[in-house]
């Protein structure tokens, strides 16, 4: 496929009238990349104090159907889960992604939610995981894959439950960006994960006649757990 | 895919006589155009965006080939693998020695345009590899056997009865007495039917809304999810991306991104934004083995640096096709090709030449909504009238049309002559009207008078009522 890929950059630099990019020219876009300079960035959520942003966010999730519980501590997290699930008459049955955070949860406490801890399957009904920061300006959630995040189980199960901090609150997708560099970057270099899932809202589908239906693959219901922490305030 | 674009005047005629798709369409008529206008109220800044946009396309596109090769090196450094493919039959045969090499039988596939351009589900059926829609449209065509007809919403032409049917058909293991009446009921049941074909699926392929250079990522935007457990479950990933999807960084993906779902569907951001970067790490709970990307020129790269180029900023918003009255009228099956609407006007003889194109540059009233609602201020309208001129310039239209156009274009470029005849032409149709005051039947205008008629002039012509008006003005 080599013959392919000249044939491709020769037809590029043809078209455009120009050899291989010159040196000077080559250095700039290399900058570019290095460099990520940001673009505007809408006033909307970079302009809000951190309680503000917690707040827009709320707003900003629900609008697009997803529900928000907040409680005061991390302790709290199991019950709000089994009260969520009880109001809505679903199975006190979940998987809970494979994540420190969630493994130091007090899941004991409610002795009735089934608890298992792993890689969801096609007949798990409830998906808990946490994710890696909130984006206030459209109430979107960030999360990706590794050890601790198997990236089917923000899809696979019907209900999916994600634990929020406020301290996790970002103004922009920008600021998801560049906390997911600071996370991952080593000998100067930026390992971005596999899989980087921002999610807005349960899946919905308006392919029928557009109206707009829940649940078309992914999950029918998202519902987020917000730990109010404090940091945030 | 074979183009009947040529056909696109009885295409046209017959889906304007098509009650269901003409009922289907009075639902996109409002939804799209108001779901979006009351999104772009919502962000102050969105000149700006665009703008901001527009200038991170024209740098990708004038240094195409660099960030190309940096995209590679990136994906190469995550573990995957880039396929340069310069037409639709190596990007298919590709695709299918991937599947061959894994021993894949069936393929699971999200939504992508890339896939109808080279025909890819043909291709893998006619091989023994069997591809399953999963992008609940795409699905409903892809059973019904037909194109898409709208690059976002590919069933938009369909009412539910007719889906219900073809469900019924089939879906022959399922109760032939269940309730198919409503949309939730059609929905669960495909959700239901494609869950086991994603969990048995050898490989997945998607398309990409961007590549990103600085990473080496391609990124979905999708709303239904089917797009991730494509993607997530099989032992490969595979994406189809023609090479102008290409953005330098991060940053730059995500500008074009807050102007994405908001063109597109009036959302403020799609349900599911995912960025895919390399195979699953050793350390992964999931993911596919295999990464590929699938990079199709296609004749795109013979676009740029010329009067075209402008078109390969297109992000597939379909922003353009809402807005547009001759999409809202027909439909996109009509075009008889891939790309619909007025980005389709353009593209499809930029991609398989004006010869097969067909009447597609005319398909237009030029009123310009969709230069004003694209969010790449891709100058559309301007570029249709390009491709009439070489329509022209190559003698494609009829006999009849050229000997109007130039019979125009005589008196055009005879002013005073042309004002003459436009004058007399007034006062006589003027004085033969007066009774009546319009006409069932003009002499070489019935293609006009067929369907509506044509109003008596009320004296003169304009040019000599502005002379006068001209000349009465009160001298400065």
């Amino acid at each position: 496929m080599n013959g392919s890929r000249d044939q491709t950059l020769n037809s590029i630099r043809r078209s455009l009238k120009r050899g291989p990019l010159a040196p000077e020219a080559a250095a700039a876009c290399e900058t570019r990349l290095a460099t990520h300079r940001r673009n505007l960035i809408p006033a909307r959520a970079r302009t809000l104090p951190p309680r503000g942003q917690v707040e827009l966010f709320v707003k900003m999730a629900e609008t697009v159907n997803a529900t928000v519980a907040r409680v005061k501590q991390a302790a709290d997290v199991p019950a709000a889960i089994a009260d969520y699930l009880s109001q809505l008459n679903l199975p006190a049955r979940l998987v809970r992604a494979p994540d420190p955070a969630l493994d130091a949860l007090p899941w004991s406490e409610r002795p009735l939610l089934e608890t298992r801890r792993g890689v969801a399957e096609d007949s798990d009904p409830v998906g808990v995981t946490a994710c890696f920061a909130a984006v206030a300006e459209t109430g979107t959630l960030m999360l990706h894959s590794g050890a601790a995040g198997p990236t089917r189980n923000n899809f696979l199960p019907d209900t999916h439950v994600v634990v929020l901090r406020a301290s996790q609150m970002v103004a922009a997708y920008e600021d998801g960006w560049d906390k997911l560099r600071a996370a991952y970057s080593r000998d100067g270099g930026f390992a971005m994960p596999r899989t980087v899932n921002f999610i807005t809202g349960p899946s919905r589908t308006a392919d029928i006649e557009q109206k707009i239906e829940l649940g078309a693959h992914g999950p029918r219901r998202l519902h987020i757990v917000l730990i109010d922490d404090g940091e945030a305030a | 895919m074979k183009a009947t674009s040529r056909a696109f005047k009885a295409n046209a005629r017959h889906a304007l006589g098509d009650p269901n798709l003409q009922r289907a369409m009075v639902n996109l008529r409002t939804g799209f155009a108001e779901r979006r206008a009351h999104a772009v109220a919502q962000l102050p800044e969105w000149e700006e965006l665009r703008e901001q946009a527009v200038a991170i396309k024209k740098d990708a596109l004038a240094h195409l080939d660099f960030y190309l090769e940096a995209f590679e090196q990136k994906v190469i450094a995550n573990g995957g693998q880039v396929h340069w493919c310069r037409d639709a039959a190596e990007a298919n045969e590709t695709v299918l020695a991937i599947c061959r090499r894994l021993g894949a039988k069936t393929v699971t596939k999200g939504k992508s345009m890339i896939g109808e351009e080279i025909g890819i589900n043909d291709h893998l059926a006619a091989n023994g590899v069997t591809p399953v829609e999963t992008d609940l449209g795409e699905y409903i065509i892809q059973i019904r056997h037909e194109p898409p007809s709208h690059i976002i919403a590919p069933a938009v032409h369909l009412v539910k009865e007719q889906i219900a049917q073809s469900f019924r058909e089939t879906h022959r293991d399922l109760d032939p007495a269940r309730p198919l009446m409503d949309s939730r009921q059609m929905c669960d049941e495909a959700r239901a039917v494609l869950r086991p074909r994603f969990l048995a699926a050898d490989v997945g392929i998607t398309g990409a809304n961007f590549l990103v250079a600085e990473t080496g990522s391609s990124i979905i935007v999708t709303n239904e999810g089917n797009g991730d457990l494509t993607q997530t479950l099989p032992k490969a990933h595979i994406v189809l991306a023609s090479l102008e999807k290409v953005v330098p960084t991060l940053e730059d993906a995500t500008t074009i991104l807050r102007l994405l779902a908001r063109s597109a569907t009036g959302q403020e951001f799609s349900s599911y934004t995912t960025v895919s970067t390399g195979p699953r790490r050793r350390d992964d709970a999931d993911g596919p083995g295999e990464y590929h990307v699938v990079l199709l020129d296609n004749g795109r790269s013979a676009l740029l640096g010329g009067e075209f180029e402008d078109m390969l900023r297109c992000i597939r918003c379909a922003a353009c096709l809402n807005h547009c009255p001759v999409y809202r009228a027909i439909g996109g099956q009509s075009y008889g090709w891939v790309y619909p609407g007025p980005m389709g006007s353009v593209l499809t003889p930029s991609l398989i030449g004006i010869e097969a194109a067909g009447n597609l540059p005319n398909a237009s009233t030029f009123c310009g909504q969709c230069e004003s609602v694209c969010p790449m201020k891709i100058p559309l309208p301007k570029m249709m009238r390009h491709w009439r001129e070489r329509e022209f310039q190559r003698h494609l239209p009829p006999p009849a049309y050229r000997l109007g156009l130039a019979a125009w274009a005589f008196f055009a470029r005879r002013p005073a002559l042309y004002r003459l005849v436009a004058d007399v032409g007034a006062r006589v149709l003027g004085v033969i009207g007066r009774g009546r005051g319009r006409f069932r039947a003009l002499p070489l205008a019935a293609g006009w008078t067929q369907t509506r008629d044509m109003p008596a002039p009320e004296g003169r012509s304009f040019m000599s009522l502005w002379v006068e008006r001209q000349s009465q003005r009160k001298p400065r």
